[in-house]
């Protein structure tokens, strides 16, 4: 694919991600108007306008736009690997078990980077669990995978329960609150930015592996591709994502569904355009569902794993029952 | 041009016995006939010529160096693979696919350049598949798609062909085209070694045959020595009747 048709699409791509940051930075119990939040960001405007935009609404909107990008390019890359659109950090209970991490962390009174780094061992260990018990002797099938990963992510379900259940009833409205996918508590944007602007700029120069590797493993191997490390590497990749993701937000389900389903289907199968687009249309997506969870039944906040499960359910049934 | 050589291979099949080694030469110009009955292993025996399967002893040598010493992507530059089962592969085009054939030449960072993609141009008119270049591979017929395997390995320009089943689900016109462009491939230098069901096919267009026996036997030598009636009797355990046409023999079975 030329260059030129791939930079148009990124262009509008970055410039929705902009705006999608500024509707959220604008909307909420005060709303600012453009100019005013221009002159915010510019450094002027009232105090409160400060506070309220840099303080308060900035770093939940960088964590939204982090999270959604890296939910977005995790989903991606683990559709191309198994060749299915269906595959989904969440639905392959990748999500899951990054949660339980972060719940015994929780639960154990951890502080937020034990959170995350329990996280992370959380992802990892459903990757392992879920490739490991589908690869067995044979090969992946695609079909054997998701149900694993299905069943697995059932089983977490069920260890998160069992967490809740043990755990003194004071911490118990965070938990759930962050369980469903919330921004509430979203504060440090940064982590999920150190990773995702890396893995991003790391994806670039493989992601035509990433094209071959789409026609198969043995294709993939005919045409020089190196399949057994470049697999393993994305699949600890994809897990990393999903990790950092869960610990900014939670488990937010089905961004890495329905954006690359979109964008596939909008710009095509050339994963050197769909990564990066991914990540900005995942930003985007994100930051506005985010934007709606907090002012659509304002003051009441939902959380924004309820506005993206009941986009992204939808969207699974009717791949579902497309692909047959 | 390349030679592949065979030495003292053994090709790992579990629960077979070791058998004789097989040991030749794949040379420039030359056209391989593989034929045996089903489950023989003339599957596994192009997959470890390749690289791809491991064998059980010997080694593979392509141009004096074992295949195991050289990078992926020089072997793809050597070797074009064509296989007889494709997975259920993720949304593409026609050709997004053939031009994928060029990724052993490309750097990390570089992208397809205008050669790139005359060389799948011309790899899809060759194989009648320029109306086709914007359908997605999904909805193409299996003997379409068997003509996008076999432009893609074109793209990839290789020295040595490793072909199963090349002419699997297509139509007479197109397995003749395919046979004529392999046998073109052949006379400007390449090596070909392609598995062929059809005995007739190989008598026509190769001038190599490979025998594969179920208990992993093998047996090979120049096609005007190898395609005896007796022998192809016993390969495929089936009385034929031989006539001939245009000085080339045609094997019917009773």
């Amino acid at each position: 694919m030329p260059a030129v048709r791939a930079t148009l699409p990124l262009a509008m791509l970055a410039l929705f991600g902009a705006l999608a940051m500024a509707v959220s930075l604008a909307i909420g119990s005060v709303a600012i108007s453009p100019p005013e939040l221009w002159l915010v960001l510019t450094g002027g405007g009232s105090e409160l306008h400060q506070e309220l935009v840099l303080s308060l609404r900035a770093p939940r909107a960088l964590s939204a736009f982090a999270t959604g990008a890296l939910l977005a390019m995790a989903g991606a890359l683990m559709q191309v690997l198994l060749r299915n659109p269906l595959a989904d950090p969440y639905v392959l209970g990748i999500s899951g078990g990054a949660a339980v991490g972060a719940l015994l962390a929780m639960l154990l009174g951890a502080g937020m980077a034990l959170v995350s780094g329990s996280a992370f061992v959380g992802a990892m260990v459903s990757t392992v669990l879920v490739f490991g018990l589908s690869h067995g002797r044979g090969s992946w099938t695609t079909t054997r995978l998701l149900l694993t990963g299905v069943v697995i992510a059932a089983g977490w379900g069920a260890v998160i329960t069992f967490i809740l259940a043990m755990s003194p009833a004071e911490r118990l409205p965070g938990m759930l609150y962050w369980l469903m996918g919330d921004l509430s508590y979203a504060r440090s944007p940064e982590i999920a930015w150190l990773v995702l602007v890396p893995a991003l700029l790391l994806m670039l120069p493989i992601a035509r592996s990433l094209n071959v590797l789409a026609r198969g493993p043995m294709q993939a191997a005919a045409l020089g591709v190196s399949v057994r490390p470049l697999s393993w590497g994305v699949y600890g990749l994809a897990s990393l994502l999903t990790g950092v993701a869960v610990t900014t937000a939670g488990s937010v389900g089905f961004v890495g569904l329905i954006v690359p389903h979109m964008l596939r289907l909008a710009l095509g199968n050339d994963q050197r355009l769909i990564l990066p687009a991914s990540a900005l249309a995942g930003g985007a997506f994100l930051t506005l569902a985010d934007t709606l969870a907090r002012s659509m039944m304002a003051p009441v906040q939902l959380p924004v794993g309820v506005i993206t499960a009941l986009l992204g359910v939808p969207t699974f049934l009717y791949l579902l029952y497309r692909s047959r | 041009m390349s030679i592949l050589e065979a030495q003292e291979l053994i090709v790992d099949i579990p629960g077979r016995a070791d058998g004789a080694p097989f040991s030749a030469k794949i040379l420039p110009g030359q056209r391989w006939g593989v034929l045996g009955p089903n489950g023989a292993g003339k599957t596994s025996l192009l997959l470890t010529l390749a690289g791809l399967k491991t064998p059980r002893s010997g080694r593979v040598l392509l141009d004096d160096v074992p295949l195991h010493r050289l990078r992926p992507r020089e072997i793809a530059r050597k070797l074009g693979i064509v296989f007889q089962e494709r997975p259920e592969s993720f949304p593409a085009t026609v050709f997004e696919s053939v031009l994928i054939g060029r990724h052993p030449y490309l750097s990390f960072w570089q992208r397809e350049g205008s050669d790139d993609v005359r060389l799948a141009e011309e790899a899809m008119h060759a194989l009648s598949l320029t109306l086709l270049k914007d359908r997605l591979l999904q909805t193409l017929s299996g003997g379409e798609r068997q003509r996008v395997a076999i432009a893609t390995a074109l793209v990839q320009q290789p020295a040595i062909w490793l072909a199963d089943e090349p002419t699997n689900h297509l139509d007479l016109h197109h397995q003749v085209a395919v046979l004529k462009l392999l046998q073109q491939q052949a006379a400007q230098g390449a090596g070909v070694f392609m598995c062929l069901h059809d005995l007739n096919l190989a008598a026509r267009w190769c001038d190599h045959i490979l025998m594969v026996y179920p208990e992993g036997e093998l047996c090979f030598g120049p096609s005007s020595v190898m395609l005896q009636p007796e022998a192809l009797e016993r390969l495929y355990n089936q009385k034929l009747t031989v006539a001939y046409v245009d000085d080339v023999p045609v094997f019917v079975p009773e």
